[in-house]
């Protein structure tokens, strides 16, 4: 912790330089985050409300088979795995896990876990690319934002996987537990959480960075088709939908 | 009983001459853009031929329409988690060559070469790479009047049961022509697949939609439809399919194939149905029970009993009334002369086909021709029975023997009348009907005026909409509202629009 920057009553002289590393560590982690959310959930409101048209998962099967079929599903199971993962792992408070498992035990089981997952993403994604920037029909027919977010979602994965030889070589959870904390400090708004994450090893910096990025950019992109994962389809009763205009008007 | 009313239709496939007329007024109104170059919500194929996409019809490959298990219904691509379980990558989804590579050609070359030895050539260009095509070698109709081999040909899934050798020799072969289009099922398959729900079935008339902006390019519809009539935008990420003309429609006007369609095969009418008993009909255990089935929940127009029933359920009197004159209800119900195209897909499809009539056959010809009543034995004609009832009644050649000889008769009857004067009620007897009827179906389906193809009510918007809140509304349009999302730069990502991607602009 360093001085408290609050104007002290003898004027700015007084006030006491921010040590520009400092400045940036309180930029990145501790409100760079609030960006990146209000963005993401005001940005997914107004596309939805104003853009549904646009709102859609992008597929471009139809053009290509090829590659798509393992690609897609590898990368589709691997980063779902993982955002499971990484949504328990990082927002379970440790006083409600240490019931059933150590803090050490789970890292370990998030590093193994996370690996396999990771290296299945790892392959969808490269069979993804692959196909999208050398297949002359998926070349062409894609977007600046199609072509961008592939890249950026695999540039975090490698980073995530980088950081597991860093995890290995501390085993005693420590920084497992500054990570939770940081990003459960997010939530509960406290104060001060840039913290818990300052001076960690880079890869874990820079995951952290290209995550609240991928959350900034999910508006914007094809992303947005995981919020209509189409969950309601299994109990939707029976099978055929029907609409009536009649009704409609009655209903208002 | 819950009455709904339905704009079905009827084709006369006796009267087609394959002008494609119906296809290219379709494609220049609905799908004339970019994304939906290869898609055709009209087309016409040339049977026997593997169609557009290459085999539709064979649902073992595609896993289209749906199955029965232990008296369940269910689709062919599985139940909902199944179904679900497919999501990421969609096995049952044909690639773009199975419809074909939409192209274009380098027009302006023709104009533009220079001085050259050999005559400037317009080449063809992929519309969607841009690149140069060496070779097309598929299009949406490229088997047109037998084009290409037999043996590709003959993969033709309706020849199952038929000897089909005998039909590669010149002296045999047999050709008719089949236009096709989305089928607005009463048990939709695309609408079960859709998991985001966008697709709905309209009560008021019948016609399948896609909500273009709850659809979410999940893309199992393409899969889920037997018929292969949903069409996947490679450039919106939206699934689209033939509309009905639906705006034509409620302003009582006949859908734009129907409309422009120079042999008048077409006819456009109401009919009413128990949306009670769809699934019970769907779910026939036998493939040859399933045309009856779906007879027998259509609803006679002129039982009291139905009419009051259906005031109840709110069809508009206006409805009841063209029920009453419907021309599909005649063909379909009265004269038995037209049936769904494949009911083996348990679809319930509501655009019926009337079987060709097709010349004596040469093997018939060289030796005697059988008579029955003056008329040639339907069995020697030259499409082979078996193969258009594989097409129209799961494979029962019954009912489409019948209409084969009812529409011989009508030609009897009338030739009869007109060339020599006599009236022979003797051969409407022979095929189950009477003098007047045959007439009646000589007014519909040989002189076939507009107004007896096309009797259409109008929708009755006043009932679902304030139209007075419509004043200065933009209609239909492709965004968000009026606006469109026409800016130059789009956040979310909307296809820029109004940029040609023709070969002229790339060079």
């Amino acid at each position: 912790m360093s001085a408290p920057i609050v104007p002290t009553s003898a004027g700015h002289e007084a006030l006491p330089s921010i040590p520009i590393d400092l400045w940036v560590n309180t930029f990145l982690f501790g409100i760079l985050p609030y960006i990146a959310l209000a963005v993401m959930v005001v940005g997914s409101i107004i596309r939805y409300d104003r853009e549904p048209y646009t709102w859609r998962t992008g597929s471009s099967q139809l053009l290509r088979r090829r590659q798509l079929m393992w690609g897609s599903v590898l990368f589709h199971v691997g980063i779902l795995f993982l955002f499971m993962g990484h949504f328990v792992g990082l927002l379970t408070p440790h006083s409600v896990y240490q019931h059933f498992i150590s803090a050490e035990a789970k890292q370990m089981v998030a590093i193994v876990a996370g690996s396999i997952a990771g290296l299945i993403c790892f392959v969808g994604l490269v069979l993804l690319m692959h196909r999208r920037f050398f297949d002359a029909r998926i070349r062409q027919t894609s977007t600046f934002s199609d072509n961008a977010i592939l890249i950026i979602l695999f540039v975090q994965l490698l980073l995530g996987l980088l950081t597991v030889p860093f995890s290995l070589a501390h085993s005693d959870a420590e920084v497992m537990l500054r990570l939770s904390a940081w990003a459960q400090g997010i939530f509960t708004f406290k104060p001060g959480i840039a913290n818990y994450v300052a001076g960690l090893d880079w890869p874990y910096q820079a995951h952290l960075v290209m995550g609240m990025l991928i959350f900034l950019l999910f508006p914007f992109t094809r992303l947005v088709h995981m919020l209509s994962a189409p969950i309601r389809y299994v109990w939707r009763p029976g099978y055929q939908v029907v609409r009536s205009r009649k009704l409609g008007a009655q209903n208002g | 009983m819950k009455v709904r009313a339905q704009i079905g239709k009827v084709l006369n496939l006796d009267k087609c001459i394959g002008c494609h007329t119906c296809s290219v007024t379709c494609k220049n109104v609905w799908t004339s853009r970019e994304g939906m170059e290869y898609a055709w919500f009209n087309n016409v194929e040339t049977k026997p031929g593997i169609g557009y996409p290459k085999d539709w019809e064979n649902q073992k490959r595609w896993n289209g329409g749906w199955d029965v298990k232990g008296g369940r219904l269910k689709p062919r691509m599985g139940g909902k988690w199944r179904l679900l379980s497919k999501i990421f990558a969609n096995p049952d989804l044909p690639e773009i060559d199975d419809y074909y590579e939409p192209f274009t050609f380098d027009y302006a070359h023709l104009q533009q070469s220079k001085e050259a030895q050999s005559f400037p050539t317009a080449r063809p260009r992929s519309l969607i790479t841009g690149q140069r095509m060496e070779k097309i070698n598929w299009g949406p109709n490229w088997e047109e009047i037998l084009g290409g081999e037999f043996s590709k040909r003959s993969e033709d899934y309706n020849f199952g049961g038929v000897q089909k050798e005998i039909y590669g020799q010149f002296e045999n072969t047999f050709m008719m022509y089949l236009p096709r289009l989305c089928e607005h099922c009463l048990n939709p398959t695309c609408v079960a697949a859709c998991p985001s729900g966008s697709i709905y079935k309209r009560e008021e008339d019948g016609i399948v939609l896609i909500d273009q902006d709850k659809c979410r390019g999940w893309r199992m519809c393409v899969s889920g439809c037997p018929y292969k009539k949903i069409y996947y935008n490679w450039k919106t990420g939206k699934s689209e399919k033939c509309i009905f003309c639906y705006p034509r429609i409620e302003a009582g006007q006949p859908t734009v194939c129907s409309e422009t369609c120079v042999g008048r095969i077409r006819y456009l009418g109401v009919m009413l149905y128990d949306a009670d008993r769809i699934e019970e009909a769907a779910s026939a255990e036998n493939f040859e029970d399933l045309y009856q089935a779906q007879l027998d929940i259509f609803l006679d127009p002129n039982d009291p009993a139905v009419i009051a029933q259906a005031r109840k359920d709110g069809v508009p009197e206006a409805w009841l009334e063209a029920a009453r004159h419907s021309p599909v209800w005649k063909m379909a119900m009265e004269w038995k002369v037209a049936f769904p195209l494949h009911p083996e897909y348990r679809t319930l499809p509501m655009v019926w086909y009337v079987p060709p009539l097709s010349p004596i056959s040469a093997a018939a010809n060289s030796g005697q021709i059988s008579v029955n009543n003056n008329m040639p034995d339907i069995r020697s004609l030259r499409i082979p029975l078996k193969y258009l009832a594989n097409l129209l009644t799961a494979g029962d050649e019954e009912p489409v023997a019948l209409c084969l000889e009812r529409m011989l008769a009508m030609r009897g009857y009338m030739r009869s009348k007109t060339v020599e004067g006599v009236v022979d009620e003797g051969i409407a007897r022979a095929v189950g009907l009477t003098g007047a009827q045959i007439e009646d179906m000589y007014h519909v389906m040989a002189i076939a005026n507009y107004e007896d193809r096309f009797v259409i009510p109008t929708g009755h918007r006043e009932d679902a909409e304030d139209m007075y809140d419509e004043r200065g509304s933009c209609g239909f349009s492709f965004g968000n509202g009026c606006s469109g999302g026409e800016t130059k730069t789009n956040l979310f990502g909307a296809p820029p629009r109004k940029k040609l991607q023709t070969p002229t602009e790339v060079f």
